[in-house]
């Protein structure tokens, strides 16, 4: 068994044309996801954070919730929601990677958002006075608060990264898990699994995880330079 | 230091003005004008509304009775105004970044900033400080630096709310030869301070204020060479005041 | 500008973006390339990844292939969502047909499954050539089963089979009988690791390499036999299917060319797909 999971990272190192093709599918799609969420999801959190508006508990308490949505749900929906006899199957997305990017994308913006929001908020709730007293005006505070409060938020980031990338329930419904096209680590791995090929299945899960390792290297890295400022 | 800012901010009118907050009351029927000329330093014991009364002056707070004017028109919108508070809040960016921020929200153009930035930082005499994170330097930097922000906005009025109150004395010093040199240069300066000391060095005129009331209101020597209200009395003589 | 200015701005800036990515995305994509929806067994055989490279190779049609199982399969080609199905449940294609979701059934080839066991049999069935009295057998004595409880071809196979030697297995199961609603590999596992019998198609069996102590207890058995029929999805119904690939991948299939290929295909030199796109019963 560890010579099979061994020869899985051998093809790794040695650039398997397929495997890398894998990596590369799966790296591709969970950053988009990650990106498209931060656009989508950081400025949301502000709003929410400096808005006071009706029902904006509720909006709190739904965010949060929101960070658990199972995969395997959204994956349905969006597969509802993609499929030609869908609502937007006339965008022929279904079992694409960009259905895939769209599916990590709902799993991902809440967590992006919610972090956002409490950082915005106790960001805010310090700066409040300087920036008034200061007659800095709405989109620069919003601005000011995201700068300033980029440490938390790049940990945010990194998180919903992880997120996607070791999910499986929602883009192996949405993909497909086609070969070649939408077959990505996580859904390798469970196919694999179901092959009986768990050795191989194995080796990828040890590809997945020096990617998630790496991440969170990166993420350690990033808090530590902002320690210089942040204190 | 360069052009003062005309003085369309002053006098600042209170009007019967009452401040509170849900059932608490924060101030009383205030009226008074705070007019140019030398500091105004408010004293009076901690919860006497000191605070409050420097953020309604300075816009930060609106009346919950009564009316605040600056220069006879009601503009809460503090822009011929600045505040530097007890406990100032830093940025999370360096010295300079501080500073910088400070002036580009009070309009200060690019080529201008860079010069008017190196200008205070000298003037407050943190010059070499300014590339360190601002959260790092000490009460007294930090105090300096939160001034130097307000110095930025060129304001007509300077508040300070209790500047030196978590001080050293060199560093108390620094600040007050400050206050004193921006006043001197023509910028109202209003001040809160419970060190009857300071209030003798830099006043103007004392406001004393008790429980939300303005009990007494004097130019400065006359007020300690010669109290009017027994409260005035007790609280030079370093009674508490309850 | 006040928060709901700035909230509205937000919202329209958002609004455009997706309207441009609609737009984008409905682009049509110039490849030719086909989705054929089929089953995990099929694709666990590994036959797509021997036959589909010959295919491109002659066409320069790439065939994605969804592997599901065969209701999933079925029901992916009646929302539009694949031109091919490619599946083994004769009778679920046929409804397929009178549904009016494809014109016309094609057989292609046949493998068969084989019941797979313990070597230690708790239902005493070693050397059994009847499938009828192997399954009886294993009811009689509780023997631990797995069924693949999914609506695949492989599932609705053994559950025509229980039918045909008499037994209602909706009446007759209990502990011994797990319905496990995945594919052939999981089952196999899970047929392995708690050394229990299954029914599994011989492609997969082959591959399978996580045996431990399984062996074929039943084979050859005529009612074991396993016809996969293909069927291009009616474009009259969706109009987004690629009806010109999706032939040409039908057309090979059932050509001499693709038939001898098919029947090459062999694992451990074993042949495991029997051509039969000639069979008029098929």
């Amino acid at each position: 068994m560890g010579a099979q999971s061994l020869s899985a990272l051998h093809l790794l190192f040695t650039g398997d044309p397929a495997l890398l093709a894998i990596v590369r599918l799966s790296i591709g799609v969970s950053l988009s996801a990650t990106v498209l969420a931060a656009l989508l999801g950081a400025p949301l959190g502000a709003l929410v954070a400096l808005t006071r508006f009706r029902g904006r508990e509720v909006a709190i308490v739904a965010l949060n919730a929101m960070m658990g949505l199972p995969p395997v749900m959204v994956g349905l929906a969006c597969y509802l929601a993609l499929s030609r006899s869908g609502p937007l199957g006339a965008w022929g997305l279904l079992f694409t990677p960009k259905a895939m990017v769209i599916a990590q994308t709902i799993l991902v913006t809440p967590i992006i958002a919610a972090i956002t929001r409490q950082t915005v908020e106790d960001l805010w709730a310090e700066y409040r006075d300087e920036l008034t007293a200061m007659n800095v005006g709405p989109l620069q505070r919003v601005a000011t608060l995201l700068w300033d409060g980029r440490f938390s938020l790049t940990t945010a980031f990194l998180a919903g990264y992880g997120r996607a990338a070791a999910e499986v329930g929602s883009i192996i419904i949405v993909g497909g898990n086609i070969e070649g096209f939408t077959r990505t680590i996580t859904t390798a791995m469970a196919l694999e699994t179901s092959k009986g090929n768990l050795p191989l299945a194995i080796g990828l899960g040890v590809v997945l995880l020096l990617i998630v390792i790496s991440v969170s290297a990166l993420a350690w890295g990033v808090r530590r330079a902002g320690e210089r400022f942040a204190a | 230091m360069t052009m003062r800012a005309p003085h369309s901010d002053l006098p600042i009118l209170f009007a019967g003005v009452d401040i509170h907050r849900g059932t608490t009351v924060l101030l009383r029927n205030l009226s008074f004008t705070i007019s140019a000329g030398p500091p105004t330093v408010l004293i009076g014991p901690n919860g006497s509304g000191k605070s409050t009364l420097l953020r309604a002056a300075m816009g930060l707070v609106a009346p919950t009775c009564g009316g605040i004017t600056w220069g006879g028109r009601n503009v809460p919108s503090p822009t011929g105004r600045a505040i530097v508070f007890q406990r100032p809040v830093m940025l999370r960016r360096s010295c300079a970044g501080n500073l910088g921020y400070a002036l580009a929200a009070a309009g200060v153009a690019g080529a201008d900033r860079k010069s008017r930035l190196a200008e205070l930082l000298r003037i407050v005499g943190l010059e070499a400080l300014a590339d360190r994170p601002a959260r790092r330097l000490s009460g007294g930097e930090q105090q300096r630096l939160a001034l130097a922000r307000a110095l930025a906005r060129n304001p007509a009025v300077l508040f300070l709310d209790e500047p030196t109150a978590s001080l050293d004395p060199a560093a108390t010093k620094a600040i007050e030869d400050l206050v004193r040199a921006v006043s001197e240069t023509g910028v109202k300066v209003v001040m809160a301070t419970h060190d009857l000391g300071e209030a003798r060095r830099l006043a103007g005129e004392i406001l004393l204020l008790h429980r939300g009331e303005l009990i007494e209101r004097r130019p400065a020597q006359k007020f300690f060479a010669d109290p009017c209200t027994d409260a005035a009395k007790r609280f030079i003589a370093g009674e508490l005041l309850i | 500008m006040n928060c709901a200015v700035k909230a509205r701005t937000y919202v329209v800036l958002w609004v455009v973006a997706l309207v441009l990515f609609g737009a984008v995305a409905a682009a049509r994509a110039d490849d030719r390339s086909i989705v054929v929806a089929s089953t995990t067994s099929t694709q666990d055989s590994g036959l797509f990844e021997y036959l589909l490279p010959l295919f491109e190779q002659k066409t320069g049609i790439a065939v994605k292939v969804v592997a599901q199982g065969t209701g999933q399969a079925l029901d992916t080609g009646r929302r539009g969502d694949a031109d091919v199905v490619f599946v083994h449940a004769k009778a679920a294609e046929l409804q397929f047909l009178a549904q009016g979701e494809s014109l016309r059934r094609y057989p292609v080839m046949y493998n068969d499954f084989v019941l797979i066991g313990p070597k230690s049999d708790p239902a005493g069935i070693h050397g059994v050539k009847d499938i009828g009295q192997a399954l009886q057998a294993i009811r009689d004595k509780q023997a631990p089963f797995v069924s693949r409880g999914d609506r695949s071809g492989t599932h609705l196979a053994e559950l025509a089979l229980w039918k045909a030697c008499g037994i209602d297995i909706e009446q007759s199961r209990g502990p011994w009988y797990k319905s496990i609603g995945q594919g052939m590999g999981a089952a196999l596992n899970f047929a392995a690791a708690s050394n229990a019998y299954v029914l599994s198609d011989r492609a997969t069996w082959i591959h399978f390499s996580n045996k431990a102590d399984l062996e074929i207890v039943v084979q050859g058995d005529r009612r074991l036999f396993n016809q996969y029929g293909v069927m291009l999805v009616n474009p009259a119904k969706h109009p987004n299917v690629r009806k010109a690939l999706g032939q040409a991948f039908i057309d090979y299939l059932i050509s001499p060319e693709g038939q001898r290929a098919i029947a090459n295909y062999k694992i451990d030199g074993q042949q495991l797909f029997y051509p039969d796109a000639n069979d008029p019963g098929a």
